[in-house]
């Protein structure tokens, strides 16, 4: 506490930096949601406890974090066979492949979810294959976690890339020199290099799905209890004037946001602490 | 590091007998390539590939012709209206926010990077709820400005809020691990030899950072006009007012109208193909400046 609030600089521009920083962040970021909270804390506890406690809500809640902890899990194995392949790996339309990871960042969420639908709707492409096997996918659950995959894939990749690019062969050579099978030095030595950052782009990956909307709602079917995820709970409350209910949700969301907000700073601060990066 | 050769293993060719120590088996790469690609096929370019082909089901003339209608020109009227006053506003904060937070030295610094990381975090649809519950007709505020003749939910102002709302770390994000690694010796040189702050930033910060800033409006951008989630909630969806692309492609795709709602979205998914190329021209070229993004 010893060190001062602000550190004098010669360089101009801090009152002016710092002004345009703080004016609009309050302005765009933090009065929305101080609203939110606001909104929260007038209605109290109870009120918003009894809009949340009904099993329609529960279900939403619990489906959209149920199926967001599959995408991720799927993404997180996917995205390091991925990044694997990517760093290590030479083949014809390495670059285009290294490009097309972040599509799910580039393309609009709303032209992702028509375009799964159209594919693996009973009729599409896909779906006709998965109809003529005997099941459904568009309009089920399974359809939904497609749609979560889609749009949590590039994390897990994103994040080890630059990991595997930064390992040092001469740790492998060391492993194979002491005799471990190849396998032996990827599951001891350099999958434990990976885990932190792995983590962090699962822990990314959740979050995103999490709150995730355009590109499930039109795959999903939105069947109360059965394909009705929470963001679009919110969604309905508001089309019913029903504020609390709305607001109840929302707090809902934005303290399991926060939580994994705390979750990734805690993976990164541990293995800051044990390896020296991330 | 450099200095020592990396080829030091023999130069064979990777036979199973005398491969490298640090390569899998050859079978184990293919195999594990061949997932990859099929993985990637059925789940990016599979949809990318639907788009187009949904939008031109019944041929290009129909496709251009849908986007012609008076609907569609509003919506994409109104997206790049949206875009071409939220991308200039995150960029400026992006900007402002890196040199704050990169050249002074002030307590609470972990704090503001978080808060500004924040809408990565937050759904699109509770940021879009939060907005209501701020400027919506029954608040104070809101109330206040729709009685001015100011509204600002279901009107244009929320929608452009929403969109700064979810993009508003992408500009900052860029920018911060850029200047932190350039660090401030060529400012304050810059400063000995009595540049003023502008001339400073432009002669000398700006150069070192323009790709970077370019990389991020690119990504603000592609992001910013294909929002979909918090627009949603805070337009209001009035047709032909209110109603930006994605929100267009909605309704049409709900009213089963199937050629004007992929059509709409081929234009949107054009967008997200000149920003990735773009995107990885600029990786390719300016590697060494963009690497210290990638770091982080």
């Amino acid at each position: 506490m010893s060190r001062p609030l602000i550190n004098r600089s010669p360089l101009p521009g801090m009152a002016l930096s710092a002004g345009i920083t703080l004016t609009l962040l309050s302005l765009v970021v933090l009065l929305p949601i101080g609203a939110l909270l606001l909104r929260g804390a007038t209605a109290g506890f109870p009120a918003l406890w009894h809009e949340v406690n009904t099993p329609r809500i529960w279900g939403a809640l619990f489906l959209s974090f149920k199926l967001s902890l599959y995408a991720a899990l799927i993404n997180l194995v996917f995205g390091v066979a991925l990044a694997w392949v990517l760093v290590r790996y030479r083949f014809p339309g390495r670059r285009l492949l290294d490009a097309a990871v972040d599509l799910p960042f580039a393309l609009p969420t709303a032209v992702a979810g028509i375009a799964l639908t159209a594919l693996y709707a009973p009729n599409g492409a896909f779906g006709s294959i998965a109809k003529d096997l005997g099941f459904k996918i568009a309009y089920t659950q399974w359809g939904i976690l497609i749609a979560l995959i889609f749009v949590g894939l590039p994390f897990v990749t994103r994040t080890v890339q630059p990991v595997v690019e930064e390992i040092e062969r001469e740790v492998e050579e060391a492993s194979a020199t002491l005799g471990a099978t190849r396998a032996y030095t990827l599951r001891r030595v350099v999958l434990p290099m990976l885990a932190p950052a792995a983590m962090t782009g699962f822990a990314l990956s959740l979050a995103r799905a999490v709150g995730e909307y355009g590109s499930v709602i039109f795959i999903a079917g939105n069947i109360p209890l059965k394909t009705e995820i929470a963001p679009l709970l919110i969604v309905i409350k508001l089309e019913e004037f029903n504020y609390t209910g709305a607001t109840a949700i929302g707090i809902a969301m934005l303290l399991i946001s926060f939580a994994m907000l705390l979750v990734i700073n805690a993976i990164q601060v541990f293995s800051r602490r044990r390896i020296g990066y991330v | 590091m450099s200095d020592v050769p990396t080829n030091h293993w023999p130069k064979q060719p990777a036979s199973a007998a005398h491969r490298p120590v640090t390569t899998e088996s050859p079978g184990f790469r293919v195999a594990l390539i061949a997932v990859v690609v099929v993985f990637l096929a059925l789940l990016l370019f599979a949809p990318l590939v639907a788009v187009f082909a949904e939008a031109l089901s019944k041929g290009a003339v129909e496709a251009i012709k849908s986007l012609a209608n008076p609907e569609a020109t509003s919506a994409i009227k109104l997206t790049l209206i949206v875009a071409a006053v939220a991308v200039p506003l995150n960029a400026v904060f992006g900007i402002a926010a890196a040199w704050f937070i990169t050249k002074y030295d002030f307590r609470g610094k972990a704090l503001l990077i978080t808060l500004i990381d924040l809408p990565f975090s937050v759904s699109p649809v509770v940021a879009g709820l939060c907005l209501v519950l701020t400027f919506g007709a029954n608040t104070a505020v809101g109330g206040w400005l729709v009685a001015q003749g100011y509204p600002i939910v279901f009107a244009l102002p929320s929608i452009i809020l929403a969109s700064m709302f979810v993009t508003f770390p992408f500009v900052a994000r860029e920018l911060i691990p850029v200047m932190i690694e350039q660090g401030k010796a060529e400012e304050e040189a810059a400063l000995t030899l009595g540049a003023s702050g502008w001339r400073i930033f432009f002669t000398v910060t700006l150069p070192n950072i323009r790709w970077a800033l370019l990389y991020g409006v690119l990504l603000c951008n592609a992001r910013a006009m294909g929002e979909f989630g918090a627009v949603a909630v805070v337009s209001g969806k009035i047709r032909g007012q209110t109603a930006t692309m994605p929100i267009t492609i909605e309704m049409l795709y709900n009213e089963y109208l199937s050629v004007s709602a992929f059509s709409l979205a081929a234009v949107l998914a054009l967008l997200a193909l000149v920003t990735l190329t773009l995107k990885t021209l600029l990786e390719w070229r300016f590697a060494d400046q963009l690497a210290a993004a990638n770091r982080l």
